[in-house]
């Protein structure tokens, strides 16, 4: 695929999470309209290989908007100008012929760097298995429908499981704060009766890995909620504070 | 209590201090608003000062005063640990970002809105509690309402009481709606009320504020 727009690139390369790295520029030429920004990319990449240089390391998986892979900060926003998707589903077409696009890796604390555009994004993981999770027997799967659950609750539970845990939020936030990402795995569980037994103690460890991995605190600012690719409700931030405070009022924990 | 110690330095319950100690202000600006409105009486001060002195002799309103005073020092205390850890949480900024893509510069500025609010706070408090309390312990009559014409005379003071309220304008217009977000209060039903609610009181209150000490440099107020 090649077209008629030149970009140019600058792009943040670092060799190593130990390294100091830098902004660097590239022209890319021939650029498609319809190519996606990840296959401006491989272009690039290919380029960059053919001409024996090290290639940008990106992080990317199903190329189709729902694994939540592929982290770029774009001209100061997760995931470039379009709002709803992830960096894979945007098109050059978002672009004009002669623009320069800078291209940051997701900045926290609690994501370090690995290499180039890619981040460590492993606390995400460790703030599922402080909670994120129910406990059930093993054994045969119970019936389809067996637990009655109503329609609204189901809705609002599969919204919330939608998050693909991608990170822009933490990339958004001023703070680098955790909260979009850990009220939508709270609530997912909360709103269900299958998390019910577990709900108090969830919340509470919950909150503590995300303050543990250094994540920034919640100034309620919405720029997680307008930039989350798959529209992830400010309400489920509002839904985890009552949980949190609940739980620590009146759960037995001390 | 050891839950509760684990409570208050969770970022969770950090910013549940934030927001009882905010509206807690709040609610302490409507009183303080429409006390000093009454210089609008245009009646020599006559009124105003009674307010003044009830004010600050009441045994209640001493309470009260502790209870404010440490509000205000708790939200504030709180407020500079809380834009430490959060500017801990990005070491290494962006090189570019575009934070009016997707929320309110006032929202993103409310630490420097807040630090605003506290210098204007130090000279507000200098200008008429200090006084008012040396008189009161030196046993001296002291007439708050001369001391306001005399100060906002200077028109460097008039600017700086202006600069002050446009601050907490911003500060209110993200802090009222937050807080009630921070206390996990948001609901369809309600948030869209709370959220005008907001925007008036943001509004109306730092307005009516603005206008006194124009007033009285403009020699309406006699
Ligand atoms: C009369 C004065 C003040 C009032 C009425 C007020 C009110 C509020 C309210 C309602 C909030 C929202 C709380 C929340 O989001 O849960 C807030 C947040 C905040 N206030 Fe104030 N405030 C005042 C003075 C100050 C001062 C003097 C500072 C000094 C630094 C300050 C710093 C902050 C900061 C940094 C936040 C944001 C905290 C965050 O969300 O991360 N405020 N304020
Ligand atoms: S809440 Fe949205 S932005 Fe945050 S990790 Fe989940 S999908 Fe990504
Ligand atoms: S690569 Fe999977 S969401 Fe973009």
């Amino acid at each position: 695929m090649s077209g008629n727009m030149n970009i140019t690139l600058k792009v943040w390369r670092q060799k190593n999470s130990n390294a100091k790295g830098e902004l660097a520029e590239y022209k890319v030429g021939d650029v498609s309209p319809d190519m996606s920004f990840l296959e401006m990319f491989d272009v690039l990449n290919e380029r960059l290989v053919s001409e024996n240089n090290e290639p940008i390391a990106f992080d990317h998986d199903c190329r189709e908007g729902i694994c939540g892979m592929c982290s770029m900060f774009i001209n100061g926003r997760p995931h470039g100008p379009k709002e709803g998707i992830t960096t894979c589903q945007l098109h050059m077409r978002s672009f004009k012929d002669g623009d320069t696009i800078v291209v940051e890796p997701w900045r926290a604390q609690a994501f370090p760097v690995i290499k180039d555009l890619i981040v460590d994004r492993t606390a995400f993981d460790r703030i599922i298995a402080a909670g994120g999770y129910i406990s059930v027997n093993t054994g045969n799967a119970q019936d389809a429908n067996n637990i009655a659950i109503s329609k609204d609750n189901a809705d609002e539970a599969f919204a919330a499981a939608a998050c693909i845990g991608c990170g822009a939020c933490v990339a958004a936030c001023k703070n680098a704060s955790a909260m979009l990402f850990v009220s939508a795995k709270v609530s997912q569980l909360a709103l269900l009766p299958q998390g019910q037994p577990e709900k108090q103690t969830r919340v509470l460890s919950m909150v503590a890995q995300m303050d543990a991995e250094g994540f920034g605190a919640c100034t309620n600012t919405g720029a997680c909620e307008a930039e989350c690719p798959k529209g992830i409700s400010l309400k489920n931030i509002a839904r985890m504070n009552r949980e949190y405070l609940g739980a620590q009022l009146c759960s037995e924990k001390m | 209590m050891n839950w509760l110690s684990k409570m208050f330095s969770s970022s969770i319950g950090q910013k549940f201090i934030m927001s009882i100690t905010g509206l807690f202000l709040i609610s302490f600006l409507v009183v303080h608003c429409f006390l000093n409105a009454l210089i609008f009486l245009n009646d020599g001060g006559r009124v105003f000062n009674m307010g003044a002195k009830f004010m600050s002799t009441n045994p209640v309103i001493r309470i009260v005063e502790i209870v404010l005073f440490a509000g205000l020092l708790l939200h504030i205390i709180r407020a500079f640990i809380l834009m430490n850890l959060n500017n801990k949480s990005r070491p290494i900024k962006y090189a570019v970002t575009n934070g009016k893509a997707n929320s309110k510069w006032y929202s993103r500025s409310m630490g420097l809105l807040g630090t605003l609010l506290l210098l204007f706070l130090i000279i507000h408090l200098r200008h008429f509690w200090v006084p008012t309390k040396i008189a009161l312990f030196s046993g001296n009559e002291h007439n708050s309402f001369e001391e306001l014409k005399e100060i906002f005379s200077n028109p460097i003071f008039v600017a700086i009481y202006e600069l002050g309220v446009i601050s907490l304008f911003y500060h209110l217009m993200h802090g009222f709606q937050s807080a009630f977000q921070t206390l996990g209060l948001n609901h369809s039903k309600y948030t869209p009320f709370i959220q005008t609610c907001g925007k008036l009181y943001s509004f109306i209150i730092p307005f009516i504020f603005a206008l006194m000490p124009l007033a009285i440099f403009m020699g309406f107020i006699k």
